[in-house]
């Protein structure tokens, strides 16, 4: 067992280590939801109003109602960053690195899921604080209570970029990804509007989201932020995480292959 | 055995065959090349010896430990230089040998003696501080090997470790792993530049996804040039294997 530890940490240090080195991510990683917060939010403030609906206990502003949307949004590109990150590794090739160590290839990928979840969870509490610095800001429990979800939702949609990066094989593919899974995930959830909005202008589209396990994974951080706990919306993103899990390992199953198709 | 051995290993993509019923065995201290033109197979034969594909046809042994049935053993006695770079450039030589470390479950005190070991062994341990970024090719094909021996590995394999080095540098670690092999590892070093290969290497031909030949290179070449009888071997359609296949035998 030590020597799993040993791996997961070595594996942890190297995700961040990597991070570290891109500046540019993280200053990106915080600029889109504050543009949103920040700008996007100012405008729509006068077009959208948000009645009382819970965890919220009165009328709240349209930046309140977005913040764990962007939450979900910083761990949503962050999951998709770390897809993006095992394709380039296997492209170069130090994924193979990874593959052909003699601990258990589930155990691997956990550990890179581990990685990449406590990277989101930096990146979503530097955001909160910003945030904060504006004047929105949740129950000061509300960061404490954050936490689990965090985790629960950073494993479920870094369990998705790993679903994604075993079956996309090219680097180039990867603009298909932000087209079909990271906007429709993003704009068919409750990040940026209740779903008794979508409800009242499409049923259709209000079915596709409450669908979505992403509105979950919103919804379970938008509770707990607020010291609640929704225990459907936990339900749910464990049940994707489980999936997608599941997904993930079928395709770094080496029956499978994972290599270049050349002799 | 100890060592390695391969028996009856087929492999297709789809309806692509990519081996076909691929027999050899190199046992401890011996070099043997695997000796192939492009497309000859021996990309997906390393797959299958390192793990990144299976196959239900034919049988891996590593050290004694069929890879199919008890993988993290066998791996755990396997060095692996792949043909492409695997280091992370943005970490030192020292950093990228203790991730690896790590990934075989060592760390610590054992880890630093292991890092500063290997990178002696094979002269790198002055650089031990640079970014692997700032390496030539070849000062960044030590440092792969020395990594990949960090966890004493009775197995080592190289695909291709020589693309795109100079004369100096090929010349040099062609020797290193020569030595290596002398003490007492078996390895296979996968190429197509018949001038890595001595006469008293063991050799396996592989083309169009088959065995062609297997023996000493030196009886193989027959008295000719080893580059001249491997174009001659392989230029036709492989039809003169079938008499070299009979003389040569296994690589044990």
């Amino acid at each position: 067992m030590t020597g799993h530890l040993t791996a997961l940490r070595a594996i942890i240090l190297r995700e961040a280590l990597r991070f570290v080195h891109q500046r540019e991510r993280f200053v990106a990683a915080l600029v889109r939801p504050l543009v949103w917060l920040l700008v996007f939010a100012a405008g729509f403030r006068a077009a959208l109003g948000v009645s009382i609906i819970p965890p919220y206990q009165t009328y709240i502003t349209y930046e309140t109602y977005i913040v764990p949307g962007l939450c979900g949004m910083i761990m949503l590109f962050n999951g998709m960053q770390s897809s993006l990150s095992l394709v380039y590794d296997r492209e170069t090739g130090s994924m193979k690195l990874l593959l052909t160590s003699p601990l258990p290839r589930w155990w691997l990928l956990f550990s890179k899921l581990v990685g990449s979840t406590a990277i989101s969870i930096l990146q979503v509490y530097a955001f909160l604080a910003i945030a904060g610095a504006f004047g929105i800001t949740p129950p000061w429990k509300g960061y404490l209570t954050l936490f689990p979800a965090l985790v629960v939702v950073g494993l479920m949609l870094g369990a998705l970029g790993l679903v994604l990066s075993s079956f996309i094989k090219q680097l180039e593919n990867f603009a298909g990804v932000m087209n079909f899974v990271i906007f429709p995930m993003f704009f068919l959830s409750s990040a940026l509007y209740p779903l008794w909005k979508m409800a009242e202008s499409s049923e259709l589209l209000y079915t596709i989201c409450a669908l979505n396990p992403f509105t979950h994974a919103v919804e379970l951080l938008r509770f707990a932020l607020y010291g609640q706990f929704n225990a459907a919306a936990l339900g749910w993103t464990l049940l994707a995480t489980v999936v997608f899990t599941c997904g993930a390992i079928y395709g770094y199953d080496p029956a499978r292959g994972l290599k270049g198709r050349k002799g | 055995m100890s060592g390695l051995s391969v028996s009856g290993l087929s492999y297709a993509y789809g309806g692509n065959q990519a081996l076909e019923d691929v027999s050899f065995s190199v046992a401890p201290g011996h070099f043997c090349a695997l000796l192939g033109p492009n497309g000859a197979g021996k990309s997906t034969l390393f797959a299958l010896l390192t793990r990144l594909l299976t196959s239900r046809h034919g049988r891996i042994e590593i050290a004694g430990h069929d890879l199919s049935r008890h993988p993290r053993r066998a791996l755990a006695r396997l060095g692996i230089v792949f043909q492409q770079t695997t280091l992370d450039l943005d970490l030192t030589v020292r950093q990228n040998l203790t991730y690896f470390a790590a990934l075989h479950g060592i760390a610590g005190r054992d880890a630093r003696r292991r890092v500063d070991a290997a990178l002696d062994r094979l002269d790198m341990l002055p650089r031990a501080g640079e970014k692997a970024r700032h390496l030539n090719g070849g000062h960044k094909r030590r440092t792969e090997i020395a990594r990949a021996l960090l966890h004493d590995p009775q197995v080592l394999l190289l695909d291709e470790p020589t693309v795109g080095l100079d004369a100096a540098a090929r010349h040099a670690i062609t020797g290193h792993v020569h030595d290596l092999a002398a003490d007492g590892i078996s390895v296979l070093w996968a190429t197509h530049l018949t001038d890595e290969i001595r006469p008293e290497d063991q050799l396996v031909v592989l083309h169009r996804s088959r065995v062609l030949a297997v023996g000493t290179a030196g009886d193989i070449a027959a008295g000719q040039g080893m580059a001249e009888r491997f174009l001659a071997m392989t230029g036709d359609g492989g039809t003169n294997g079938t008499a070299l296949q009979r003389a040569g035998g296994s690589v044990a």
